[in-house]
This record gives structure tokens, sequence and C-alpha cells, in this order.
């Protein structure tokens, strides 16, 4: 009983870091986006190379929050998790 | 004016006392190395786990712990303290030393950098945003020696992160408390709770933000490793004798990520905490506010720049 609870409750837990790490997509698609129109920018106006590159990547990074929620809340979920559910399990089958 | 007193560059006194803050560099992250060796449980393969916990210190509410986050960022502060009593040891106005050149530049940048940034109502705190800088930027690079990076702890950005709320915070109760708790109705009182939960979210994104990123490399880093070590395991175990045990393939290509991961994110991440600081503590200040305050007893007004 207690092993096939356990064998669901990670099984679910890999599962919901796996959903968790959807939010990759957004800053993916937006760091792009910020990318491609620095290119343009930069084409443009080569000699406004460096400014466009340094707002540039302080706005990726900006832009990357989002994701790194998702990722802490995966890593939360693989490391974390386990541990403190494992006890909860414990003390509810017994 | 007086004649000013050139240091004896080569004199013997002037070249202990350097050797003295090389040293005062250096040791703290050797003794961190040492107690790392010391109190590291010996395990088979990689663990990804959070800081070690060296010691509790029994105290009244709840037990005082004493982990690899603090003891780190404590050697990093004394090496970073050593570094710059090192580039300001004999300090003239001609520069004898080559090093006063490079203390020289790292001043002028940050000043620059704070008063472009923050106006000049804020040029003082320079020192102030160059020291988040330098002990966020060597804490993620001290991970290079193979100690634990203390902003990889979500303590230590949440630390960091809450100092700088409370300096918004001050700020934005210069222009009157009432001001600050009318603005948070504003443009429609159903908007009350959002902004409320606006002005927590920006400490928490900085925490986060900056803890996501250490740890994100330092998670991969160490999934790249534990992969290199069963890929070597299974294409040179063939090998005789303790040749077989030697992870042939983690010596340098693990560096090549590294590169990215630890280096330059590790950089990036604190040039952007304290751009951040500069921007949220700089848009804080309610400038109307403030100087109709002043303008009621008599003060001069303030302006940004």
């Amino acid at each position: 009983m207690l092993e096939l609870a356990m064998g669901i409750m990670l099984g679910l837990l890999g599962l919901g870091a796996g959903c968790a790490m959807i939010a990759g997509i957004g800053p993916g698609i937006g760091e792009g986006n910020a990318v491609a129109k620095a290119c343009e920018a930069i084409g443009r106006q080569p000699e406004c190379k460096s400014d466009v590159t340094s707002t540039m990547i302080m706005g990726c990074a900006i832009a990357e929050t989002t994701g790194l929620y998702g990722l802490i809340v995966a890593i939360l979920l693989i490391f974390v998790a386990p541990g403190t559910f494992t006890g909860i399990l414990k003390d509810a089958i017994k | 004016m007086t004649e000013e007193r050139v240091p004896d560059v080569k004199s013997t006194r002037f070249r202990m006392t350097d050797y003295a803050l090389i040293a005062m560099m250096i040791l703290p992250i050797l003794a961190c190395l040492v107690l790392k060796v010391l109190f590291s449980p010996e395990t088979e393969g990689i663990s990804i786990a959070g800081a070690m916990i060296f010691l509790e210190v029994p105290a009244p509410v709840m037990p005082l712990i004493i982990t690899e986050s603090q003891v780190n960022s404590w050697a990093v502060m004394i090496s970073i303290l050593g570094l710059c009593l090192y580039l300001t040891h004999g300090l003239t106005a001609k520069a004898v030393c080559k090093r006063q050149l490079a203390a020289e530049w790292i001043v002028e940048k940050s000043e620059k950098l704070v008063r472009d940034n923050m106006g000049g109502f804020f040029k003082e705190w320079g020192p102030f945003i160059t020291a988040i800088m330098g002990l966020s930027a060597f804490s993620s690079l001290i991970c290079l020696v193979g100690l634990f990076s203390p902003t990889g702890d979500v303590n230590v950005t949440f630390g960091w992160a809450i100092l700088v709320f409370f300096l918004i915070m001050y700020y934005k109760f210069r222009g009157g408390i009432w001001n600050y708790f009318m603005g948070l109705f504003k443009p429609i009182p159903v908007f009350a709770p959002m902004n409320l939960i606006g002005e927590f979210a920006t400490p928490v994104s900085m925490a986060f933000r900056h803890y996501g990123n250490i740890l994100s490399g330092a998670v991969i880093s160490a999934l790249i490793g534990g992969a290199l070590t069963g890929l070597t395991r299974s294409l040179l175990g063939f090998l005789p004798g303790f040749l077989g045990d030697i992870p042939f393939l983690r010596i340098g290509l693990p560096a090549i990520l590294s590169i990215y991961f630890d280096v330059f994110s590790g950089v990036m991440q604190a040039f952007i905490f304290a751009m951040l600081t500069m921007l949220n503590v700089a848009g804080a200040v309610p400038w109307d506010d403030w100087n109709k305050r002043r303008e009621r007893r008599g003060k001069q007004a303030l302006s940004p720049n």
C-alpha cells in the first residue's frame, strides 16, 4: 500500500515538475524577439552596437524571470517535495 | 602645500604588508575549502544538495544554524576587503603603483554608472552599489574553486533583497506616509490589492531571479558531471586497474559550459541585481510630494539631478 502510494506520489511530482517547465516557452519566445529586434537595430545603426547590446542583455535577463520561477518550482518539486510528502504519507497510512 | 610622502615600493615593510594583504585574500577561501573537505560526507557520484550545516547553536526561540553559505559569504567579504586594501595600498597623487590605476578605474566606473542611472541626488551611492555588485559577483564566482556559492542559497539573496526593499520603502515614505497609502488606491480603489502585491513582488522577484540563475547553473553542472562520469565508465571502463575508475571525460569538458553558467551568468546577475537596486531606489522617490512637504517646513526644494 505504502509502496504504491509512494510510487504514485513520486511519478506525479515528476510530472508536475515537467509541467512547471512549460514556463520556459514564454521567455524563449520573448528573448528571441528581443534579440531579433536588437539585430535589426544594429543593422540599421551599427554605431550604437554597444548600447543596444547592453540594453538587450539586461532586458533578456529580466525577461528570464518568469522562466526561472517555473524552474524554481520544478527544482522544489524534484528535490524538496518528496522529503516532505513522504513523511505526510507515512503518517496518513499508519 | 606640504611635500607628499611617496611610499618606498621596494622597502621590506611595504612588501610585507602586500604579502599580508594577499594572504588575507587567499586564506579565507582556503579555510573554506578545508572546512568543506572536513565536513563533506563521503558519497559515491554526484549529489545535488543545498548548503551544508556546520553548526547548530542553541538559542531561545529556535536553534541558530551556521550553514556553508554564511561561512562562505564571510570568507568572500574578508577576501574583498583584502582586495580593496591591496588595491589602495600606497595611494599617491602620481600613481607610483600600477594597482592604483585599477582602483581608480573601478571607482570612476562605479561613480559614472550610479550617476547615469540614479541621477545627481544619489551620486554618493557609488560605494554601496559597488559593494553589492562585488559581493554578488564574487559570491557567484567562488564556485570556480569548488565551493558552494552563497548566492545559490535563497536565504542569502533574499536577505539582500529585503535590504533593498527597506531602502525603497524609506524613499517612498519621504513623500509622507499618508500620501503613500493613498497612492496604493490609485487609479481606482479596486487596484489596492494588486498594488500591495506589486510592492512586495519587487524584492521577491529580485531574490528569485538571482537565486534561480545561480542554482540552475549549479544543477546543470552537477548533472553534466554525473553524465560524463557514466559515459567514461561505459566507454573507458575496460582500462585495467585504477585507470578504469578515473573519470577522464570530466577533465576539462565541464569547464566549457562553466564559462557560461558560472562566469557569465554570475557576473551578469550581479550587474542586474545592482542595476535593479539602482532603478528601483531611484524610481521610488516621490519628488513632488517630498518637495511640498519640504516647502511647508521652509526647507529648500530638492531636485533629482
